[in-house]
């Protein structure tokens, strides 16, 4: 786990020596000589060109002078420049750019005229003014004054292609960098040139703009259910890579200058993949994030939520100062002091007693899975010395004891296993609960990458758009028979063979801990097979915290706690007698025993009670004291005797662990008084009397480094459970399927409407055959549990039968808030509403 | 004198000649067989020593494209005959398709057959709605009497034959702009290399020719090698359709060996309209540069026409007499580039808007001396320096008018109006006059 | 989509049909396009959407591609589509005139239709019959060697629902609809219809006759 590098590549590469400005440069065979040139730091202006897009060739920004060998190896000049971002070099070439050549100096500044004959002047109010490639170029070799004094084209400004980004069409020099990602690297090609010639420009299908009598078009072929346009979860992307300013975001569009920003280098706290971010904030308010450039990684794209979720951090009911629940039953502002104090004294009388009552029933911690790896080993370190139990779980959502085996045998301390590197160059991949557009974003951008060329199966219960742009081919599956479906995967079946070959891999969601036996045959089948495992989550914190031991059954670095000799070797760390020998319970029976009134106090993180379909406000009610550790004044705060407040990501350091076992750490964007999770648990431990050592970021790391990863023999069994058999049919009584949309309510997407806006419809999934077992009414169905219901329009989809599937949380389908179940359960489902 | 030579016209008097009835009595189809029973390499071979050059106006020897596939792979490899004749002037092969679609249709099996094609397609671009109908007809037609299909002729060799309409747009002419169009998409050319012959439709190794091109192979099979290399000049061998338009007596098709002159032309075609005096000309449609009377004894072949400052192109003879003004032809084809341009890069795309707002000024008399020098500077930005030959056709007919008549141009400026009276290069009467006084009404 | 099922049944039964001319499923768009015209009379949105359906991509991927195309029309067209070669031989020969005239005579201006519906106008470009200027075309059939009086008479009679017969094609000129469904590549059974070969594609031919030129070959 301590490897932040890709192991390096032996495989021989052919290269070619060519001279560019009279300097040589050797460079594998096939690479264009734009980027030969930078190699040599010699830079050759461009806009169409991109490295990770395929070559265009369309601006004609970068041509150059070029001469190659004929046949007999005499050195040709071409009679015309060159495009230097199509042309590949060939050894022997020799290449003049702008900077020695005058021809191609004067195609350059033909070609600049030319794009800005039809550009406006407006970069004083543009928003990519003083970060622009075009205004950069126009002025280090435009003309100082136009010899244009004909009419420019206009269009009306600025064209929404969607509720997020905006078009300046007389702007656009056409380049297709946008609409190449969409197609190239998103697989949404929901915008696209429109229009011919001097009028061509980027676009929807947009009957107005495009002059077309009628209406917009809604139904099979439209974008998504909505019909809306342009709802990729990758768009902002184009934004980004537009090199001039006709892509805006809706978000920053007019709020900043760039050379008003302060940049800082983040780590995205969206997902599981550890993006790379840049955040650009102006005193201390963050106002826009971009990708960063992390080639092993998030290579230049994140998702739109990476990007733009930013904004729940600011929101109005942030909390900045610590609050006690008074006798007046409010809460109210208080001081650290005052607040730790009162903190202390109810996390003791729930451990010692009041004097009253002889038998105190305990403490118990849900962290929630956003947690940093440092906040995850403070909050673990803190139940096990503090409050003296192993009752920690960040699994506020389906879990089971054998996923615990499967990450303690698997997971924790097993360092970097499968990499992006691994996942783009893997012949065969195998997914299980796990949607990689939905439930890391980036994860997806990588499979896409090797459209063509990799096998992509799903167990699913349909193909998702997602999994359709994966070209994959679904393993029909209702959610909780994955551990049958897995077991399928044998003999000479299209996937056992798919995943024989070298360097496939097989990944497995935090969705199958709802599927008994799922976990044990996966690790069955990639022994099989031959095929690498992967774990991967869906939030960000999910893998730093299996490493550090925020579960009920694993210490840090995998130790089971059941294993002596693993608890000795913590405790002895710990410089602590001894830690608490029997498991503890998972977050789901934390909650069942509060709200039952067998546990007297709980320590709750970035929890949302809305997220879990256990009912958290009913144990939170019951339960004697909560202390909150919390950005926001969150529901759990309702309950809370005590709100701790907490720095949110960008104003703090610390690590992800991504789903890779990659440590990606991060520092702290904007200095605010919040402090971490682990430090304001180092503090409240202080005044519990004991020294938990999580005051920095530092401390930890040294602890986890010192401490290392589980021996075999301390580590939990691999799981052993039985596949479940899950026996869906058409009827009335349907499996429930559902997973978070990438874009969807979840608490970390609040404040950001226009994000809001490009996210999905909610609708409810059924077959054909269901659907009519069913019996619809205007379009609709009704889905009931025992606790509550959704009412949602249904898409008749290509899928399994005796399934429903519906969005975990998008508007107007909070699944776990209004049925209270977990995918794999039973739900009613009648048509109508 | 050069006599003409009517090989691919020879039969287009006929009654019903686009029949297959009417192909068949004249010799039709008898190539085919005689193909079917030669080897491949041997049809290959023959058209390379023919020296057939493409008649779709590059000139590129077919036998050499045909030749540039790369070894059978096993997978398909294609045909596709551009059928989309938009250069302005240029008005040769939709006669040739509406008179005899066969001598196409056999130059395709016979095509396709030496390159190992099963699968060939005629683009036709979508604006002649009846040489469409005879094209379905003659495919039609030569299923049923087995010229296409399975097993041709029982020689083992399938081949069938789709013919395609394009939706109005002239740059589906670029061979990879035409092969992005059969594709079903925007008609923008592809980035070279790969060449067509390596990826082309669907990525397939592909042979993209022009339609006077494959309707030379049956007569190249059926009367030999030497017969074809008997008429043209030493590089530029046998006949072509030189198609006069404008102020000539009898514009039309002339079917002649290469090397002809204007001259001899003219003189067949009963001289200028008139009696009056030639001004200027194309050799190969609009994006040629244009030649004057000092070019009337160039003999039109490939070489020569080149040498004079031009190309020979598609050999499309647009003829201008003295009424003509040349600002006003050259702004309309300047605007027809602008309306053709793709829009892929900036060259064509910006440049083409910009030279036209410049000649439209220049041509009503609002130009200024700068204009003609910024006309030349705009044209050299594009030059050379586009995607495609799109680009560099635009600039032909301003580089080349303003060598020739640049005069001309400062008149409008200087006078502030176009010295032409326009009804008078109209074939009929009407009143010039009135239609300026309503345009400026 | 908003069409009735009898017309998506054709509609479908026509489309697979052209699907199954090509070996790839999206060769087949330019032809639906002019099938969707024979159907709507233009590109309808309602088009777009069937036509996505069909091949498989975005409604962006598809005006993408229906607004490269000079044929394919975004509101509905008139009965005939009269255009007139003003490209510059057609124009200096003549062409600038007749439009002028027509348009005049029509009321609208370039891409307008009249308000019966009758006539959609347009300013085309070279159409390859320059040896036959000044060159207009209805529904894409030849009326050559055009003069203004000519052309229209040739209007009148549209207006006044008279069939029109084209110099070099059938009979009678069919509708826009009927023209854009054989080129969506439907056979209308009138390719041997002719109003004889015009004689500048015959005057090098007659020319060789005369003088036995040909013989010799």
């Amino acid at each position: 786990m301590t490897s932040t590098a890709d192991k390096a590549t032996t495989e021989a590469v052919e290269t070619v020596t060519l001279t560019i400005d009279s300097r040589e440069v050797t460079v594998p065979k096939g690479t264009l000589i734009i980027r030969a040139a930078e190699q040599v730091g010699i830079d050759i202006p461009r806009f169409c060109d991109h490295p990770l897009l395929k070559p265009a060739g369309a601006c004609r920004q970068c041509l150059v002078d070029v001469a190659a060998p004929d046949r007999e190896g005499n050195v040709r000049p071409f009679p015309k420049p060159q495009a230097s971002c199509t042309m590949t070099a060939m050894d022997g070439m020799v290449v003049n750019t702008q900077h020695s050549s005058e021809s191609a100096k004067k195609a350059q500044e033909g070609v600049m005229e030319l794009l800005l004959i039809n550009h406006p002047l407006d970069c004083p109010v543009c928003d990519k003014g003083g970060e622009c490639p075009l205004q950069n170029q126009a002025m280090s070799s435009g003309r100082t004054e136009t010899r244009f004094i004909d009419v420019k084209r206009v269009f009306e400004k600025p064209l929404a292609l969607s509720s997020e980004i905006l078009l300046d069409r007389e702007r656009c020099v056409l380049c297709q960098r946008c609409t190449r990602f969409s197609k190239e690297i998103a697989g949404d090609a929901f915008i696209d040139l429109q229009n011919r010639g001097a009028m061509q420009q980027i676009g929807t299908f947009n009957e107005d703009v495009l002059n077309f009598d009628g209406y917009e078009p809604i139904g099979v072929a439209a974008e998504d259910e909505s019909g809306r346009a342009f709802s990729s979860y990758f768009s902002g992307n184009t934004v980004q890579i537009c090199p001039v300013g006709a892509l805006t975001s809706a978000s920053y569009r007019f709020r900043s200058r760039p050379f008003d920003l302060v940049s800082s280098a983040g780590i995205s706290e969206h997902d599981s993949s550890g993006a790379a971010i840049r955040t650009d904030h102006r005193r201390g308010k963050i106002l826009r994030r971009l990708a960063d450039n992390d080639p092993v990684v998030n290579e230049e794209w994140v998702t739109d939520k990476d990007r733009f979720a930013f904004t729940w951090q600011n929101l109005s009911d942030r909390i900045t100062r610590p609050l006690v629940r008074g006798e007046d039953g409010e809460l109210h502002e208080a001081s650290w002091p005052e607040a730790l104090a009162a903190a202390a004294k109810g996390l003791r009388t729930a451990l010692d007693g009041d004097g009253e009552d002889a038998t105190p029933q305990g403490a118990a911690v849900l962290p929630g899975g956003r947690v940093t790896m440092e906040d995850a080993y403070a909050y673990q370190k803190f139940a096990r010395l503090v409050l003296r139990t192993n009752d920690v779980d960040i699994r506020t959502r389906v879990a089971s004891d054998e996923e615990q085996d499967f990450l303690g045998s698997s997971v924790a301390g097993t360092g970097m296993g499968v990499t992006f590197t691994d996942l783009e160059k893997a012949p065969a991949v195998l997914l299980a609960g796990f949607e990689p557009e939905d439930e890391g974003g980036v994860v997806f951008l990588r499979l896409r990458k090797s459209l063509g060329r990799q096998r992509v199966f799903t167990i699913a219960p349909y193909l998702s758009r997602g999994a359709e742009k994966l070209d994959a081919t679904l393993l029909a599956t209702a959610p909780g028979g994955e551990g049958k479906a897995f077991a399928a995967v044998k003999g000479s079946t299209d996937a056992a063979e798919a995943l024989k070959q070298d360097g496939a891999v097989i990944i497995v969601g935090e969705r199958l801990a709802g599927a008994p036996g799922a976990f044990t045959q996966a690790l069955a089948l990639a022994k099989r097979t031959g095929a690498k495992l992967a774990w991967i989550p869906r939030r960000a914190g999910e893998r730093g915290a299996v490493e550090a031991g925020a579960l009920p059954a694993l210490l840090p670095g995998g130790r089971s706690v059941t294993e002596a000799s693993a608890r000795d070797a913590v405790a002895q760390a710990w410089g602590a007698d001894a830690l608490p020998e029997q498991a503890g319970r998972s977050a789901s029976a934390i909650i069942a025993d509060a709200a039952a009134g067998k546990i007297d106090a709980l320590v709750v993180g970035g929890v949302t009670p809305s997220d879990l379909s256990d009912d958290l406000t009913a144990a939170l009610e019951a339960t004697g004291f909560v202390l909150s550790l919390e950005v926001r004044r969150s529901e759990v705060a309702d309950y809370a005797d005590v709100v701790l407040p907490v720095a949110p990501p960008s104003e703090k350091s610390g690590t992800f662990v991504n789903w890779e076992g990659r440590l990606r750490g991060f520092a702290t964007a904007i200095k605010t008084d919040a402090m971490s999770d682990h430090r304001v648990l180092d503090i409240l431990a202080r005044e519990l009397g004991v020294h938990l050592g999580t005051g920095a970021v530092a401390e930890i790391s040294q602890q986890l480094g010192s401490l290392g990863a589980a021996t075999k023999a301390e580590r939990p069994a691999a799981p052993k459970v039985d596949a479940a058999k899950v026996d869906a049919k058409a009827g009335s009584e349907l499996v429930l399927a559902s997973w978070h949309l990438l874009v969807d309510e979840g608490a970390l997407q609040d404040g950001e409407p226009y994000l809001a806006g490009t996210g999905r419809t909610a609708v409810a999934r059924l077959s054909r055959k269901t659907a009519d077992a069913v019996g619809l009414k205007d379009g609709l169905v009704t889905i009931s549990s025992g606790t509550g219901s959704l009412e949602l329009p249904v898409v008749i989809t290509d899928m399994i039968d005796g399934v429903v599937w519906v969005p975990a949380k998008s508007p107007g389908s909070w699944v776990a808030q209004e049925l209270g179940v977990e995918p794999g359960a039973r739900v009613t489902v009648k048509g109508g509403v | 004198m050069t006599e003409l030579t009517p090989v691919l016209s020879a039969t287009w008097d006929a009654e019903q000649s686009w029949k297959l009835s009417t192909y068949e009595d004249h010799g039709g189809y008898r190539a085919l067989k005689k193909a079917l029973g030669m080897e491949q390499n041997d049809i290959v071979q023959a058209i390379k020593d023919s020296g057939l050059r493409g008649r779709g106006g590059a000139g590129f020897p077919t036998g050499m494209k045909w030749g540039f596939l790369p070894p059978d792979d096993g997978g398909p490899r294609y045909l596709v005959v551009n059928a989309d004749e938009s250069e302005p002037g240029t008005c040769k092969d939709i006669p040739t398709m509406l008179s005899a679609p066969h001598v196409l249709i056999e130059g395709v099996a016979i095509t396709s057959y030496a390159i190992g094609c099963n699968h060939a397609f005629i683009y036709l671009r979508g604006e002649v709605t009846h040489v469409y109908r005879r094209l379905m007809q003659a495919v039609r037609e030569a299923y049923a009497a087995g010229h296409l299909g399975k097993n041709i002729h029982g020689s083992g060799f399938d081949l069938d034959v789709t013919v395609h309409a394009g939706a109005g747009a002239y740059i589906c002419g670029e061979e990879t702009a035409l092969l992005d169009s059969l594709e079903g998409r925007r008609g923008q050319p592809r980035l070279k290399p790969p060449f067509p012959a390596v990826a082309g439709l669907y990525a397939r190794p592909t042979v993209v020719n022009n339609v006077e091109s494959v309707s030379s192979v049956p007569a190249i099979i059926d009367r030999g090698v030497e017969w074809f290399t008997s008429m043209g000049t030493e590089r530029s061998k046998g006949m072509g359709l030189f198609s006069l338009s404008g102020h000539v007596e009898r514009p039309g098709q002339y079917e002649a060996p290469l090397g002809i002159t204007l001259r001899e032309l003219i003189d067949m075609a009963g001289g200028m309209r008139g009696g009056k005096k030639l001004k200027f000309w194309t050799p190969g449609g609009s994006s040629t540069p244009i030649f004057t009377e000092e070019h009337l004894d160039t003999p039109l072949d490939y070489e020569s026409v080149g040498a004079a400052g031009s190309m020979l192109g598609t050999r499309a003879l647009q003829i201008f007499d003295e009424t003509t003004c040349v600002v006003r032809v050259v702004t309309r084809w300047t605007e027809f580039y602008k309306h053709e341009s793709c829009g892929k890069c900036t060259p064509c795309r910006e440049g083409t808007f910009w030279l036209t707002q410049i000649l439209k000024r220049v041509e009503n008399g609002q130009g200024t001396e700068a204009d003609i020098q910024q006309l030349l500077d705009t044209c050299e930005s594009i030059l050379g320096r586009a995607f495609c030959a799109l680009g560099d056709g635009a600039t032909s007919c301003i580089s080349s008018s303003i060598q020739y008549f640049r005069e001309e141009f400062e008149q409008h400026i200087a006078e502030g109006a176009c010295p032409f009276d326009h009804s008078k290069s109209a074939l009929f009467e009407y009143d010039a006059a009135k239609v300026t006084e309503e345009a400026h009404a | 989509m908003t069409y009735d099922a009898d017309t998506l049944a054709q509609l479908r039964k026509d489309a697979n049909d052209i699907v199954g001319r090509y070996p790839v499923k999206r060769s087949a768009l330019l032809p639906l396009l002019h099938l969707v015209q024979s159907v709507d009379g233009y590109v309808s949105p309602d088009g777009i959407a069937f036509c996505a359906d069909v091949v498989d991509l975005t409604s962006a991927e598809v005006s993408a591609v229906a607004t490269f195309y000079t044929q394919y029309k975004r509101r509905p067209n008139g009965e005939y589509q009269v255009g007139v070669c003003t490209t510059a031989l057609c124009a200096t020969m003549g062409g600038d005139e007749i439009w002028r005239q027509l348009s005049d005579k029509c009321g609208v201006g370039h891409d307008e239709t009249t308000a019966d519906g009758k006539i959609s106008l347009e300013r085309i470009e070279c159409n390859a019959a320059c040896d036959y200027a000044p060159v207009m075309m209805v529904n894409w059939e030849f009326f050559d060697n055009m003069t203004p009086d000519r052309a229209l008479r040739i209007v009148d009679d549209i207006l006044e629902g008279r069939d029109v017969k084209p110099t070099r094609g059938p009979n009678k000129v069919s509708t826009f609809k009927e023209t854009e469904r054989v080129l969506a590549g439907f056979e209308d059974g009138k390719a041997d219809e002719d109003q004889g070969v015009g004689d500048p594609t015959l005057v090098g031919l007659k020319i060789a006759r005369e003088q036995g030129w040909e013989e010799q070959r």
